[in-house]
């Protein structure tokens, strides 16, 4: 049990750095870590469900902004890229803040061609980091089945 | 008092994170992730909090002359009406609470400097944690 319990806190701790030096995670998602304890034991997953209901609210704001027939109110979809660039940034979502940037610069450029790349882009990627945090959840949950405890991950 | 854990092989520390005073705050931000993360960051430090979706929540709720916050966490950007707008409207009111304007990297000096003119104690860059928060509210407790 022991030696199983290593293997999956090894692989945890491996995860989890890769998933900084991959970009997905920035320093914001440690922060968020540090504020989970015994009396919000599952503050981080619970931030994390409002941050996608969010990401999944705004993209489809900025989707049907772009999508009007005419003149595209690009203060709209600059609106709702502002609001997932402040989302993304409170829980470490290096690379969706990242793309907000670029894309409310092409809101203000009123580049339509760029907004709807950043567009795709940004659906792709909350995608990408909803499952790469699916997949970190599921090894704490391996190891606390496993009877052993959830290692804080020291990413410097 | 809020406390936090490291452990050191077999040894557990615990290091108390002490708050002078328990706080009553009003956090007032258009985004759901950011009210969460903020509710969590006040609990943390032993204080207790209200939220406001934008600065017409936040006005309204002092409105009946009965709200008794002791600090009041403001984003800069809402709809309906945006934090400059409320905070200059709840020094109007004669509100005394301290007032932290919460903005974002991306606002020049000017947005900053015309933010504090409303009437701010102090100005904080997003994203908030409880490293950054501490210890600028015991300092503003103090002064």
């Amino acid at each position: 049990m022991d030696a199983l319990v290593a293997q999956l806190q090894m692989q945890y701790r491996n995860y989890t750095v890769s998933l900084y030096q991959q970009g997905f995670l920035d320093d914001q998602f440690t922060e968020l870590k540090k504020l989970q304890d015994d009396a919000s034991p599952d503050f981080v997953a619970e931030v994390l469900s409002l941050f996608f209901e969010d990401c999944v609210k705004l993209i489809g704001n900025m989707a049907r902004a772009l999508d009007q027939t005419g003149t595209v109110d690009f203060s709209q979809v600059g609106a709702s890229v502002h609001q997932l660039k402040g989302s993304s940034s409170s829980v470490g979502a290096k690379r969706v803040k990242g793309l907000c940037v670029t894309f409310k610069e092409y809101c203000e450029a009123n580049n339509y061609e760029g907004c709807v790349r950043c567009l795709q882009q940004v659906d792709i990627e909350y995608k990408a980091l909803q499952t790469k945090l699916q997949d970190m959840f599921n090894l704490e949950k391996q190891i606390i089945q496993a009877g052993g405890k959830v290692p804080q991950v020291d990413i410097n | 008092m809020a406390t936090t854990s490291t452990s050191t092989g077999d040894i557990k520390k615990t290091k108390s994170v002490e708050v002078k005073k328990k706080l009553n705050v009003l956090i007032v931000d258009d985004d759901t992730v950011i009210r969460k993360l903020h509710e969590n960051i006040i609990k943390s430090i032993g204080g207790i909090s209200q939220t406001a979706k934008n600065g017409e929540e936040a006005v309204n709720i002092h409105r009946d002359g009965n709200a008794s916050f002791d600090l009041i966490l403001m984003d800069k950007e809402m709809p309906e009406r945006d934090g400059l707008s409320a905070t200059k409207k709840l020094r109007e009111m004669k509100v005394t609470a301290m007032i932290i304007g919460v903005t974002t990297l991306a606002d020049n000096e000017e947005e900053r400097k015309a933010f504090m003119e409303a009437g701010l104690n102090h100005c904080l860059a997003k994203p908030l944690s409880k490293a950054k928060i501490l210890p600028l509210i015991n300092n503003l407790m103090d002064a």
